[in-house]
């Protein structure tokens, strides 16, 4: 009977051991967000929002990288979203039993899967080479639109399938045509949904490097961008570039930039959250 | 010796009053077969004999449970020490996604014994006990999922038996099964009495009066009638007993 | 005139799905098209097994090994960091933890996986680069070990959420068989509940590979840019992905053989993220039939 007495110690010990790992992730979190705000925090002013990147780490500043930052999530939201709702209402509401939108189902689950720095060597030899966009800021755009896509579409399809069918019923038994059923029906009343997921995946591009990299987006640029065709930077590029430098003032300029990232990130995150939570509560037909 | 002794028990869910003052005392080796309608507690009640209510958060309990003259929810008591003497078989047979032979072994292996010889004899003796040795001897390491509903079942009750327990909770152990599987769960029970006692949840009253020696009846989580199983359903005493037993109502 | 004008609509937004299939036929198209210049010059064998990767130096040598050691080396870290704790949590949240500590931990999970990639590379250089360094003898300022954990912590939640996802399908049923004999809930969690979804919990595992093996920042930050053939986590080394990102901050004249490089290093790296998906949805889709 020992032997049971000795179950139960395991078991309490597993206790201890899962609330450890639980919180390892997001002590972890912590310490390295302190860390951040230890370093950066008083390297933020005016100054540094508004400066142009410069050699000397002191006088350096993230406008260029901010605005296009701003330039890249309005041009990536007006390509990706009329885009993944289109796509994500075929699916969901036309596509049901046929082919095609099986195909294309059975895609955007092996794109969720195709990593993002290949998305930059797509857009380095379409977008930037056959169509002639350069290292734009639509050149950029257009591959993070592509790279989110998955994303949009698929929350789309989950919102729109929470929508009940007694709604579309009720505007077919009034005559309504199918596309009138959705864009006065289903489409408002899985908006919030579709909102969360749009946020979600505009987070996920706000915070992408890699692809922008490839495509040529430069580390240095002296210029705040006023066309699409413009060359770019973006905050977490100007980060890299300074995080890969030896000198110390440009990692403490690193994680001043780090904290406007975060901000940003965690913003759309709170948003995202907050729709979401509001939206299911509306929801429970 | 009185192995199941209930005193003053009252159960609640949250704010619902489930179970009213039960007074159950269950003699040794007989087969005790609770009846009622749906929702009255019966199986509520089964479940707090070897507390796998346990688990349900909103779950309290007032009274005393005794089993062979202990108190079962004392601080003291280890409840893995008491499921393993008071075993259980469900509704649905819930046979896990492993051999048969693991399927029986499994209690075995859980509770320490690592003796191989140990092992392999328990697991012939208690499936054979679950008349069910001469089915499977001869694929003891194929999926217990292979077997049909009421092959699992039995090995369910093998698997229970496996631990060596001296009283044996049922939950609906026929429902889920075809007349020829119930009516060899049937047997399978009359057979296990005379070494255990065995506490029976039942829809279907042929069944319990086939099959117990007593039978109490449940009804809006009272205990209305308690008695031996010929008295009961001859001559009940109770009006409402009457009438859940002639079909007027259930 | 209402009837196609409902027409027009509907393949206005089946080409919107066309779109995500053209895109991977476009991904397909260009790994292919620029890689095969790329194997017009080096021949099949020597990018196989010449053991040196030097396409930036004036001695050229096309060995993807030290390319494919660094990846493998970073990701058996990662992998090594998430798994045992990405499951354990999955396994706490799911079968310990009361429902209202399982709501509120879980978004904050998730936090970990929207924190961007540039982060986290600055995390592993200045952050966990040090303290391995305060003692572990020999660990280099850019080193494969660093990145590796940091990749690790980074896609717990990937492995945690599938896999809690997994556990929480097992049916309640064999919990309650399992607590019925006398088991305490470790042994419930670890001998019924895991192996009765572990075919989900596999997913999750092949999933964060993939992540790993895909995953840029970190190691272009945090583990140098040095295409060592290595096995040994203190040295600096080079990912595919900072290979990539390595060329690209230079100036990449198209045609030329670096332009070149960057394609076969992808569709190197394409071959592997795709197999790895495949294989999950060949075990997700035998999984579903078995419970069916």
């Amino acid at each position: 009977m020992s032997n049971i007495q000795r179950n139960r110690n395991i078991d309490t010990a597993f206790k201890y051991v899962g609330i450890g790992c639980t919180f390892f992730g997001i002590v972890m979190l912590l310490i390295f967000i302190g860390n951040i705000l230890v370093d950066g925090l008083t390297r933020i002013d005016w100054d540094f929002l508004t400066n142009l990147p410069s050699r000397r780490a002191s006088k350096a500043g993230i406008l260029t990288a901010w605005t296009g930052t701003a330039w890249i999530l309005g041009l990536t939201a007006i390509i990706a979203i009329p885009m993944g709702v289109a796509a994500g209402i075929y699916l969901q509401e036309y596509g049901k039993k046929n082919r095609l939108a099986h195909i294309i189902e059975l895609n955007i689950a092996n794109l969720a899967g195709v990593p993002s720095i290949i998305y930059g060597l797509l857009g380095l030899e379409i977008f930037v080479r056959v169509m002639r966009l350069g290292g734009s800021l639509l050149a950029g755009a257009l591959t993070l639109a592509l790279l989110i896509l998955p994303i949009i579409i698929v929350a789309t399809r989950e919102a729109i399938k929470a929508v009940p069918n007694s709604l579309r019923e009720a505007s077919y038994g009034m005559g309504a045509t199918k596309w009138q059923t959705i864009w006065y029906q289903v489409l408002p009343a899985a908006s919030g949904g579709i909102l969360t997921g749009i946020i979600l995946a505009l987070s996920r591009a706000v915070g992408e490097t890699a692809p922008l990299i490839v495509i040529g987006a430069l580390a240095y640029v002296p210029f705040v961008a006023d066309s699409p065709m413009d060359e770019f930077t973006v905050l977490p590029i100007q980060i890299f570039n300074w995080v890969s430098r030896p000198q110390q003032e440009f990692l403490v300029n690193g994680a001043a930039a780090i904290i406007i990232l975060l901000i940003i990130t965690f913003a759309m995150n709170g948003i995202a959250v907050y729709l979401r939570n509001r939206w299911q509560k509306k929801v429970s037909w | 010796m009185k192995p199941i002794e209930a005193k003053n028990i009252n159960v609640y869910y949250g704010d619902n009053h489930v179970l009213k003052d039960i007074d159950i005392t269950i003699k040794e080796n007989t087969v005790t077969a609770f009846i009622g309608p749906s929702g009255c507690g019966k199986s509520t009640f089964l479940r707090t004999l070897n507390r796998m209510n346990d688990y349900i958060d909103s779950f309290r309990k007032k009274g005393k449970i005794y089993i062979d003259g202990k108190d079962i929810y004392d601080k003291k008591v280890r409840v893995e020490e008491l499921r393993r003497k008071v075993g259980m078989v469900f509704q649905k047979p819930n046979p896990f996604p492993k051999s048969i032979f693991e399927n029986v072994a499994y209690g075995l292996k859980i509770h320490g014994i690592k003796s191989k010889y140990e092992i392999n004899d328990t697991v012939e003796k208690s499936l054979k006990q679950a008349a069910l040795w001469n089915e499977v001897k001869d694929k003891l390491d194929k999926p217990a999922l292979s077997l049909s509903g009421g092959q699992q079942q039995r090995l369910c009750i093998a698997r229970t038996l496996a631990v060596k327990p001296s009283i044996i909770l049922m939950d609906e152990p026929a429902s889920a099964l075809d007349p020829i599987s119930t009516a060899k769960i049937e047997e399978l029970i009359f057979e296990l009495k005379e070494k255990y006692t065995i506490v029976i949840v039942t829809h279907n009253m042929q069944q319990a009066s086939r099959i117990s020696d007593r039978t109490a009846f449940f009804y809006l989580g009272e205990l209305v009638e308690y008695g031996k199983t010929s008295e009961l359903f001859t001559n009940p005493r109770n009006k409402q007993t009457e009438n859940y037993i002639t079909g007027r109502f259930g | 005139m209402k009837r196609s004008g409902e027409k027009v609509i509907e393949y206005g937004l089946a080409f919107s799905g066309l779109v995500t299939i053209l895109t991977t036929i476009g991904i397909i198209w260009v790994l292919i098209s620029e890689s095969w210049g790329f194997f017009r010059e080096v021949s099949l064998a020597d990018f196989l097994f010449d053991t040196e990767w030097t396409p930036l130096f004036t001695q050229k040598r096309y060995g993807i090994l030290p390319l494919l050691s660094g990846t493998f080396l970073t990701t058996i870290i990662a992998i090594f960091t998430a798994v045992p704790v990405g499951i354990i949590i999955a396994v706490y949240l799911s079968e310990y933890a009361h429902k209202n500590f399982r709501q509120t931990v879980k978004p904050i999970l998730e936090i970990l996986a929207a924190v961007p990639t540039v982060v986290y590379g600055f995390f592993a250089l200045t952050v966990v680069t040090p303290f391995l360094q305060s003692f572990i003898p020999g660990v280099g300022s850019f080193n494969a070990l660093s990145a590796g954990i940091v990749m690790g912590i980074m896609i717990i939640p990937v492995i945690s959420s599938l896999s809690e996802d997994a556990l929480y399908s097992v049916p309640k049923s064999l919990r309650e068989a399992s607590y019925g004999m006398g088991a305490t809930k470790f042994q419930t969690s670890f001998k019924v509940v895991v192996p009765a979804a572990s075919s989900g919990i596999l997913v999750s595992i092949i999933l964060g590979i993939a992540r790993a093996i895909g995953e840029t920042m970190v190691v272009a930050i945090a583990a140098g840019q040095q295409p060592t053939l290595t096995l040994d986590p203190r040295e600096a080394v080079e990912t595919i992905t900072a290979y990539i990102v390595q060329v690209s901050l230079g100036d990449v004249e198209h045609g030329s053989m670096e332009y070149k490089t960057i394609f076969a290093a992808g569709i190197t790296l394409f071959f592997f993220t795709f197999l790895l998906n495949n294989v999950s949805f060949w075990i997700k889709k035998k999984y579903q039939e078995k419970y069916e």
